[in-house]
């Protein structure tokens, strides 16, 4: 007789579901309760980082859906991020707010004319960036082989050079200004929220293990009868979308966007994030993207002037980076499949690994 | 009827001529083998098929519908699943997950349905996941359900790779040398064992060989070709008498 015996295995799963999942639920609530506090006590720029933390979840796990998941090289966040970002802002502005902007060409008819509040205003950028998801994956998905990475770095490109040019829609170089400041910590973290538990549900559900079997052998998924077309389409389509909403979120966070703010480098940063945190793990993802966020800010004392002793040593614009590159080429060398690899983090891996110090291995 | 009907099947890529008029009827329920020596075209008659390739002329029939020109994964679908000659798994998902995939084209809830987490979404998961079950029993690989197939033994790895397949819901079961590195005991159990999954699943088998006596003592049926060229047809005893077939096959042995 074989060693599995279905109604053991079920019940001792559904427990440990059980477990695990008020142990989840415990610690989004926490989580929800330090939200709460730190909106009400803490200080602007304490509240200003909780929202770039919780920006940086979103697009950070939208990255990795793509990328990790479907195992493609997409180079171009910042482009979906840019086109985000412009379309809720210039939704949002106020009429009188827009005429005072766009100084040397009016802006076109019917964007002039609306504003919108802020949640149709990003749910609205994110539909702008997917539909250009649709525009650029089509042609690319069509064919095999390796054009994503190509296509999306161009059009990365063509989004900053048209953000440039079209006057009558961005502003030209000039950019658009006085974007109302997000009002509430809720709208970074519920988006970050609603991101995490779409992609998490995603990836582990028959549409995810279809996308992971792409990322290991496409030719053998393709002849298990995985519409390759369709999955990526989906993952791409869906990442833009988020990437979207997220641009939205950072437009507002920062209040003045241009053309170039959203440059590859914020791309090339949130590939570090997913490298390091383990191509493939959602919750690799979400911990690298906190840690990064935090120790930018944590980091910033490295750049400042400061007495070695007794020496003036001036500061070094840009030290954080290089400091960035070397905490890639270290985990590269030592931890290879990044931090999780393609595991996800799971209280019952945490619970061994703190009882044993002995890594165990969770399942999907 | 037959079930696969090739007809006049031709394949060239540029000046070379992989396949010139193959002709090829299946029977339902049939044991059908495919045999010739290196290069002789035998992997291109199953990527044609299996809409991996599009053949230059000819037609390709399952139970009389026209494959040609369908994409790989509509062929999979209208029921014809396929191993490959080199092992071919997905290296990091676990042995269940390769047999979900599988049944993945068979899923009738959408995408946004799954992450909702709708109630027939979770009965059609939770479905796929007893019918994983019961296949990965069937075919002995229950005990190593967790594992990555990047980490099974070679014998199971084959064994996987058809299971992944028939998780497929396949009438046509396309076989690319299954016992190609087994030794003598374990290509005795994958003939039993072909044998079994035929009956228990009223499967169609072709399969691509050069084990001879695998091919002989399972096949109703075959096709030997060369070169591109069928060279001979028929029952096992009657082509390996075959004059062509000793020439240009076991003659060179």
């Amino acid at each position: 007789m074989r060693g599995w015996r279905p109604g053991v295995r079920a019940s001792s799963l559904a427990a440990l579901m059980t477990r695990s999942t008020w142990l989840t639920l415990a610690a989004m609530a926490l989580l929800a309760l330090c939200l709460a506090a730190a909106e009400r006590f803490g200080n602007e720029y304490q509240v200003r980082l909780l929202h770039n933390v919780a920006v940086f979840i979103t697009l950070a796990v939208s990255y990795h859906l793509i990328n990790g998941v479907c195992g493609q090289l997409h180079l171009g966040p910042n482009a979906f991020i840019t086109l985000g970002a412009y379309t809720a802002a210039l939704l949002t502005l106020t009429p009188a707010e827009k005429a005072a902007t766009f100084l040397l060409t009016p802006l076109i008819w019917p964007l002039r004319e609306v504003s919108l509040p802020l949640a149709p205003a990003l749910l609205a950028g994110g539909l702008v960036a997917a539909g250009f998801g649709v525009l650029t994956g089509f042609p690319v998905f069509r064919v095999r082989g390796d054009y994503l990475a190509i296509v999306t770095l161009g059009f990365g490109e063509v989004v900053r050079v048209a953000a440039n040019n079209l006057q009558g829609l961005t502003n030209g170089p000039l950019g658009l200004k006085g974007l109302h400041p997000l009002d509430s910590l809720w709208w970074s973290w519920g988006v970050a929220g609603l991101t995490v538990l779409v992609v998490h549900r995603l990836k582990n559900s028959s549409f995810g293990r279809a996308m992971q079997a792409i990322r290991e052998d496409e030719t053998a998924a393709r002849a298990m009868g995985v519409d390759a077309f369709r999955h990526l389409m989906l993952a791409y389509v869906l990442s833009a979308f988020f990437f979207g909403v997220g641009g939205g979120l950072l437009a507002h966070l920062i209040t003045t966007i241009s053309p170039g703010l959203f440059s590859f480098f914020l791309t090339f940063q949130l590939l570090i994030i997913i490298v390091v945190g383990g191509l493939g793990s959602t919750t690799g993802a979400v911990l690298s993207a906190v840690f990064f966020t935090l120790a930018g800010e944590w980091l910033r004392v490295v750049e400042e002037p400061r007495q070695v002793f007794g020496l003036m040593v001036p500061g070094i614009p840009g030290l954080r980076l290089v400091i960035f590159s070397l905490l890639l080429l270290l985990v590269i060398l030592f931890f290879r499949r990044g931090l999780l690899g393609r595991r996800e983090f799971s209280w019952a891996a945490l619970g061994a690994w703190l009882s044993g110090g002995r890594r165990s291995k969770s399942r999907g | 009827m037959a079930l696969l009907e090739l007809r006049q099947v031709g394949m060239r890529f540029g000046g070379l001529l992989a396949l010139e008029d193959l002709n090829l009827e299946v029977p339902e329920g049939g044991l059908y083998g495919l045999i010739g020596p290196n290069g002789a075209g035998k992997t291109t008659v199953f990527n044609l098929i299996s809409g991996f390739l599009r053949p230059t002329s000819g037609s390709i029939r399952l139970s009389g519908t026209e494959l040609v020109g369908l994409p790989p994964h509509r062929i999979t679908a209208l029921g014809v699943a396929r191993t490959f000659q080199n092992i071919r798994l997905f290296g990091e998902l676990t042995v269940l997950d390769h047999v979900l995939v599988g049944q993945h084209l068979r899923g009738r809830a959408r995408w946004w349905q799954a992450v909702l987490g709708l109630p027939g979404a979770r009965r059609e998961a939770r479905e796929q996941e007893r019918r994983a079950w019961e296949l990965l029993t069937a075919v002995g690989l229950a005990e190593v359900a967790h594992e990555p197939a990047g980490q099974l033994p070679y014998g199971h790895q084959r064994r996987l790779e058809i299971a992944r397949a028939l998780a497929t819901g396949p009438r046509l079961l396309l076989l690319d040398e299954p016992a190609a590195g087994l030794n003598p005991q374990e290509t005795r159990e994958l003939m039993t064992f072909l044998q079994d999954i035929r009956r228990r699943y009223g499967l169609t088998l072709l399969l691509i060989e050069h084990n001879l006596p695998l091919v002989m003592g399972l096949c109703e049926h075959l096709t030997v070709l060369d070169h591109g060229l069928t060279i001979a047809q028929g029952p096992p005893a009657a082509v390996q008498k075959d004059p062509a077939v000793i020439r240009a096959y076991i003659g060179k042995r």
